[in-house]
């Protein structure tokens, strides 16, 4: 565990800070349609949280948090609910996503649109944040050889180690 | 190799500053781009045909649906192949 880890004060700040990322990132997912943010600008934020988390709290901590099975799980969820609002237009008779033709609100397929756009963005951004953690729980090194290894060991021997 | 690379950034920035200066100025109706059909198209039709406000999104999500559901398989397929290629096994 390296000294930044110890601080009481960043674990304090981390600690108060990833519910108002985490609140910012659906802010900017939800905000899409109306100005500027998006599904893939939510996503990352989001991601960013998880990862702050767990770069102060020990990468076994934020495995607790967000568990590999759920990281899996979640990636595939937010391409599926793409997909299939695209399918869900085709089974109303429209085109692949071609919003308009889903009968949530008869007169008016400029609004459904709209929402189903949500629900697009609301996708992506589940896809991108799980695959910008999982990325982050790939790359980083079990928390027992974080721990016990010195730094000074190159990376080849502390693989096989 | 310190001074060859800053020489590199400042080159490629002194280019990027020069091409810039081409640029036509922010929010000019006047432009071949602006004129052009499918941008008039867009802009008439973003509000009736998609309901939101913000056009980039409309561009993004409703006329090229079809590229943002790839873009999306990408970043998906990519997580998945760094998963495969860099996960460490459990022993």
């Amino acid at each position: 565990m390296s000294r930044i880890q110890e601080s009481v004060i960043v674990r304090t700040i981390v600690r108060i800070m990833v519910p108002f990322i985490e609140l910012f990132a659906l802010y900017v997912i939800m905000h899409g349609s109306g100005g500027p943010g998006g599904g893939f600008q939510g996503g990352v934020i989001f991601g960013a949280a998880i990862i702050l988390y767990a770069m102060i709290y020990g990468i076994a901590k934020g495995k607790e948090r967000m568990p590999d099975t759920l990281d899996k799980i979640l990636a595939s969820t937010g391409l599926t609910i793409y997909a299939g609002t695209g399918l869900l237009c085709l089974f109303f008779g429209g085109k692949f996503l071609q919003y308009g033709m889903v009968p949530l609100l008869p007169d008016d397929p400029a609004e459904v649109s709209a929402l189903l756009i949500d629900a697009v963005e609301i996708g992506i951004g589940i896809t991108v944040s799980a695959v910008m953690i999982s990325l982050f729980f790939d790359v980083s090194p079990p928390e027992s050889e974080e721990e016990e290894l010195p730094a000074e060991l190159p990376i080849s021997t502390y693989r096989e180690a | 190799m310190k001074t060859l690379a800053l020489f590199v950034v400042l080159l490629a920035g002194a280019m990027l500053v020069y091409a810039g200066q081409d640029l036509p100025p922010f929010g000019d109706s006047t432009t071949d781009m602006y004129q052009n059909r499918v941008t008039q198209r867009y802009i008439a039709g973003t509000e009736v045909e998609s309901g939101v406000p913000n056009m980039v999104t409309a561009l993004l999500a409703n006329y090229r649906g079809y590229d943002t559901l790839g873009e999306t398989t990408v970043i998906f397929t990519a997580g998945v192949a760094v998963m495969l290629l860099l996960r460490r096994r459990e022993t």
